[in-house]
């Protein structure tokens, strides 16, 4: 399949070069990210994990442009980013379809509004895109008229159209069950190997995190940091069958240590969630060894 | 490819249904149910009531109210004796004549009263400059404005439907602006990061977003329009509803006071149906069907 804006996967190249940012006045001020550097390789994709609340969010805020930058630098293929723009997009935690629009004016929403071509062309763009995610038959439906895993497949599509330079993902299957989440992951990995798109991908489930990533980037609890960069050299196309292969698991204890770390570090601060978040997939490793 | 298919199995099934065979079914569920009855059995309750208290014992204090008979005798009556039934051309005149001051009132409100209510919720700083005076005068009794109205305006007409707007205008105002800030800040990021212009914002998401509000505040206008309506035309009326209730009243035909009334009731529900019946035609998104 043919695809338009396939010369983005030569390009695409994201440097977050120490980059902080705080929250808060005079004395309650506190330091959310601090001196956070990583790289988004072209046609790669960059899985960020880290406890729950340590500032991935906001990371996510940052490099789409939302929120300002205290101090560093973001760039794209050497171009320093300033405010939202066209070339990265983000697929949100909630659904952020338009819920008066239909899935086709959802979807085709991106290249209307930038204009230039016509509409029949971007249509059948769309089309043959959400035919992929196994939604043809639902483009002249509202948003919620369809169910959750259905909505992010959309809003997967919607995001892809643009052929952005990078994509970024907050969360995107978080609250959905597990059987849905499991789908939409094959989707989406598919996806991307398909059309080698920068993406940078937040979750706080290690299994997720592994199964997806070319590169693995583990932050630390608060202030927010780099902990580790973990290479992820499982080969592609990447099957479910893979997470029970001796690197597989592998990874996830090596990932699992450095997160245990980082949650006992929490449990010290005294957040609660993280903590409890954590443990629970920490014990589920070891009971399955 | 290997992306598992998720054609839907019902879709087939679900087409074949068409929307008159669902609404028939509707109905059907409807007549077997008890509601439609306990309708019809509580309206019969309440004429019932009224009847035995006005007509039948003549309880003190309920005697000199016209009865259920009387009103409705009357009121179809080819020869009313105070001058007012559905055979008089006099008693259309005062309703259109009613019906076109909410008319104007409603429609310069919702002109006027949508495009302020949605720039105030969109420009922060616009807002901040008319909130203050928007919520000072809005909870100020429409009664209240009736001299400054009398003093503003040449003509009994204009102070009339003056009254009428105002009452519209602010509930449509400050819908209008609430609808604007309940538009999840996701959507607005969605957009401009999907490459919006400032105005693509507007026509696409603010006003879009805003729509729900803006019905629910149409219905209240058009419910305080008719209120402020029946007041202003009670004080200063020629011609209409609400004058029609206290000319009855001071000429002691008492019988017309319950069908002016009744009258209103009746056009006061079927103008809430109409604006419902837009608003639905406008916002096909927010109808949960049955997902296939």
């Amino acid at each position: 399949m043919e695809t338009k804006g396939n010369g983005n996967a030569a390009s695409g190249r994201m440097v977050i070069d120490s980059i902080s940012k705080s929250y808060g006045m005079g004395p309650l001020r506190q330091k959310v990210i601090q001196d956070c550097s990583f790289t988004l390789e072209p046609g790669k994709l960059t899985v960020l994990i880290g406890p729950s609340g340590c500032g991935k969010t906001t990371i996510i805020n940052l490099l789409a442009g939302y929120e300002e930058i205290e101090t560093g630098s973001i760039s794209i293929d050497g171009k320093p980013v300033k405010g939202p723009g066209g070339d990265r997009l983000v697929v949100f935690q909630e659904t952020a379809l338009f819920p008066w629009m239909t899935l086709m004016q959802n979807v085709t929403f991106g290249p209307r509004m930038r204009g230039g071509r016509n509409s029949r062309e971007i249509e059948g763009d769309a089309l043959s895109l959400l035919q992929k995610v196994g939604l043809g038959d639902f483009r002249d439906k509202y948003p919620t008229q369809l169910s959750g895993g259905m909505q992010r497949r959309a809003e997967l599509v919607r995001a892809l159209i643009n052929s952005p330079r990078v994509m970024m993902m907050d969360e995107p299957f978080r609250g959905l069950d597990a059987m849905t989440r499991e789908l939409m992951q094959e989707y989406y990995i598919r996806l991307f190997e398909e059309h080698r798109i920068t993406n940078l991908f937040v979750t706080s489930e290690i299994e997720e995190a592994i199964f997806l990533a070319d590169r693995l980037v583990i932050m630390s609890y608060r202030p927010a940091q780099v902990r580790t960069v973990m290479e992820i050299n499982l080969p592609r196309p990447r099957e479910f069958s893979m997470l029970t292969s001796k690197e597989y698991l592998q990874y996830k204890k090596d990932a699992l240590e450095i997160l245990h770390e980082e949650a006992m570090k929490a449990f010290s601060t005294g957040t609660a969630t993280c903590v409890a978040d954590f443990l629970e997939a920490y014990s589920e490793i070891e009971e399955k060894k | 490819m290997q992306i598992p298919s998720a054609k839907p199995k019902g879709d087939a099934v679900l087409a074949e249904i068409t929307n008159f065979e669902a609404m028939a079914f509707r109905l059907k569920q409807w007549i077997k149910s008890p509601r439609p009855y306990l309708m019809v059995a509580g309206l019969l309750l309440f004429l019932a009531v009224w009847y035995m208290t006005t007509e039948l014992f003549k309880l003190p204090r309920f005697e000199k109210l016209p009865g259920p008979v009387a009103v409705i005798r009357e009121w179809l009556s080819e020869d009313p004796s105070y001058g007012i039934s559905i055979y008089v051309s006099e008693y259309y005149l005062h309703i259109i004549k009613s019906m076109m001051r909410v008319f104007e009132a409603f429609g310069l409100a919702t002109l006027l009263g949508v495009p302020l209510g949605l720039f105030m919720g969109w420009k922060k700083v616009f807002r901040d400059y008319t909130f203050p005076i928007d919520e000072t005068l809005r909870p100020i009794p429409m009664l209240a404005w009736v001299p400054l109205a009398i003093l503003m305006w040449p003509a009994r007409e204009a102070a009339i439907v003056y009254l009428t707007f105002l009452a519209a205008f602010f509930a449509t105002t400050l819908n209008t602006l609430l609808g604007v800030e309940s538009i999840d800040e996701v959507y607005f990021r969605a957009a401009r990061c999907l490459g919006s212009k400032p105005r693509h914002i507007f026509f696409r998401v603010v006003v879009p977003g805003a729509l729900p509000y803006i019905f629910t505040g149409l219905q209240i206008s058009m419910g305080v329009a008719w209120f402020s309506l029946v007041a202003g035309e009670m004080l200063a009326g020629e011609y209409g509803l609400g004058y029609l209730i206290w000319n009855s009243f001071v000429m002691v035909q008492y019988p017309i006071i319950v069908i002016a009334m009744v009258t209103l009731g009746f056009i006061g529900w079927a103008s809430s149906a109409a604006i419902r019946f837009v608003g639905a035609l406008l916002m096909k998104w927010k109808v949960r069907e049955v997902s296939p």
